[in-house]
């Protein structure tokens, strides 16, 4: 029963069926614990137990609509989503997947598709698990402070309203977000979003969230919805551009970490409100940069074998 | 045994149809594989009887089984380094090598073949893989490359040269068994029978098994390249109805 192997049709390749909703269950708890995607940590991690990098990418855009619609859902009883700025943050989003199609089909018939995406991969998570740490020990410090009786630091608060940004033409007003600013910084935000879920099988919500805040100045409680929502629609557009270019998308694999995935999340999102955030953050950024490690060691050590296959026709 | 005993019951059963070319009788454990959701692979019995010549005293005989998937094209990479990091850097197009490929014979394989017979036969794994085009372009090191695809595919349980594996009594009956492991692509399947003598080959046998997804694995890979914006559809319908039952079950199950 616990060796049970599950062919992937797409794939074409055998793996644990338990193996495949365990990592999607993990995932998905640390997704539902931190608010992040998840698809940043799954996508290497696929690639880890054998499944080839283009199925990987496409499979993982899919799982992504799941997780990202099932979020979103509860923002919008919230009423927490800025649906005008999430259509400007869509727009380009769709802009950009359409150019990460081109550039992945692009290098894929160079032969240097898994050297793009690892190397997208060794960058981001190296960037992102780095910031993470810093941000987690500073905040431990503040609560540490703050219960040895001293007045805590004051949190960075957002800039808002930055000169550049605030100079650009086409202004439109977002009354959710209480902003009347450029459609510009918008587009380009989610043109550059939308790249990256073509190429690296993310939604992308480690570079929105961040943007969103501290570019657009949008207030902190309608970031993650609006997020969601944009990010719903481009994995979606994404795994459709992957499964008419490339057929790549693997159902089967994609229902194993999808059924993982939103049972982990909810159950990470009991977790999250009881255990202490701070210091489980720090393992998360260590977990990030663990990954990050292994993809560049990968790449900087000579391979055991220097040879591999690619199949013209399929994947 | 079994296998052994049924090639008996066939070799004493069948006429001959073609005195001079049937001189082997075979048959197969299986002429069908279904790959479905648990398929973990599966074990192929190639067995058969040899019609031994009478009157005449000659060398003994020798047996090689191969089983071959469809040929398909491949590029295969070369990894150098640039930059302090590993990248593809040179390719290969081969024309056409077997998905899977296993070899069996039944002595040392310099024993059994002569290397003028395998050139002719494309019987090894080397010869079996075509890669005109490339030699034709003149790239020398096309052979490394051709050593590379076999050695992956070694690792992956797809390509083998299994000496002294087939199991010949008498000379008179033969059986081998070939593992066909779990990522097997779909398609005609060969088993070729060679019998050889001194090296040359006498009689040859030919068979054919078909390797197909089915149930849901046939649904999946049919629909993904034959109907890619259905498929690409349905996928995300399936995503979002997730999305939502998780939502809405576990909001039922908090109260």
């Amino acid at each position: 029963m616990w060796g049970m192997l599950v062919y992937l049709p797409i794939a074409e390749v055998s793996v644990n069926a338990f193996l495949l909703l365990g990592l999607g269950g993990a995932v998905g708890v640390l997704s539902g614990m931190f608010g992040v995607g998840g698809g940043f940590l799954m996508t290497p991690l696929l690639f880890f137990i054998g499944i080839p990098p283009a199925v990987a990418v496409a499979t993982e855009a899919n799982q992504i609509v799941a997780s990202s619609f099932s979020g979103v859902l509860a923002h919008l009883r919230r009423k927490t989503v800025d649906l005008k700025m999430g259509t400007v943050l869509l727009v380009g989003g769709l802009v950009g997947a359409g150019l990460g199609i081109l550039l992945f089909n692009f290098l894929k018939a160079q032969g240097q598709v898994d050297l793009l995406v690892r190397l997208c991969y060794v960058v981001f998570l190296g960037v992102i698990g780095a910031l993470m740490f810093v941000e987690s020990l500073g905040a431990i410090r503040r609560t540490r402070a703050a219960r040895e009786g001293g007045a805590p630091p004051p949190a960075r608060k957002p800039r808002r309203g930055r000169g550049w940004v605030a100079a650009l033409p086409f202004k439109m007003r977002f009354r959710t977000s209480g902003l009347y600013i450029s459609v510009i910084p918008p587009l380009l935000v989610g043109v550059s979003v939308g790249v990256l879920a073509a190429i690296m099988g993310v939604g992308g919500g480690f570079i929105m969230v961040p943007a969103m805040i501290y570019l657009l100045g949008m207030p902190t409680k309608v970031v993650v919805g609006t997020s969601l929502f944009q990010i719903i629609f481009v994995t979606a557009f994404t795994t459709l551009l992957h499964a008419t270019t490339n057929y790549t998308v693997d159902m089967m694999l994609a229902v194993l970490l999808l059924i993982g995935g939103v049972v982990g999340a909810q159950i990470g999102t009991q977790l999250g409100t009881k255990l202490k955030a701070e210091q489980l953050r720090i393992l998360l950024a260590l977990m990030v940069l663990a990954v990050c490690g292994k993809l560049a060691f990968d790449l900087l050590v000579q391979p055991a074998e220097l040879y591999s296959i690619a199949d013209p026709g399929g994947h | 045994m079994r296998a052994v005993l049924l090639a008996l019951a066939l070799a004493l059963v069948l006429p001959p149809l073609d005195a001079a070319a049937q001189r082997i009788v075979a048959d197969l454990s299986q002429e069908r594989v279904a790959i479905d959701a648990r398929f973990e692979g599966s074990e192929l019995v190639v067995f058969g009887a040899i019609k031994p010549e009478p009157g005449v005293a000659h060398a003994p005989v020798e047996v090689i089984v191969t089983v071959s998937g469809p040929l398909r094209p491949v590029t295969v990479r070369r990894k150098s380094r640039v930059a302090g990091i590993w990248v593809n850097t040179e390719g290969v197009a081969i024309d056409a090598a077997p998905t899977l490929y296993k070899v069996a014979t039944s002595a040392p394989l310099s024993e059994v073949l002569t290397a003028v017979e395998d050139l002719r036969r494309s019987i090894t794994p080397e010869r079996r893989i075509r890669a005109v085009d490339a030699r034709e372009a003149g790239s020398e090191a096309t052979d490394d490359f051709i050593a590379g695809l076999i050695r992956i595919r070694e690792r992956q349980g797809l390509y083998a040269v299994q000496e002294g594996a087939v199991q010949l009594t008498d000379q008179a009956l033969f059986s081998v068994n070939l593992a066909l492991p779990a990522n097997l692509v779909e398609g005609q399947y060969t088993a070729q029978v060679y019998l050889t003598r001194e090296g040359e080959v006498v009689a040859d046998f030919t068979r054919t098994i078909d390797v197909r997804k089915v149930g849901l694995e046939r649904w999946i890979y049919t629909l993904a390249h034959q109907r890619p914006l259905v498929y690409g559809l349905v996928s995300i319908a399936i995503a979002i109805a997730a999305g939502w039952g998780a939502s809405a079950l576990f909001r039922w199950v908090r109260g």
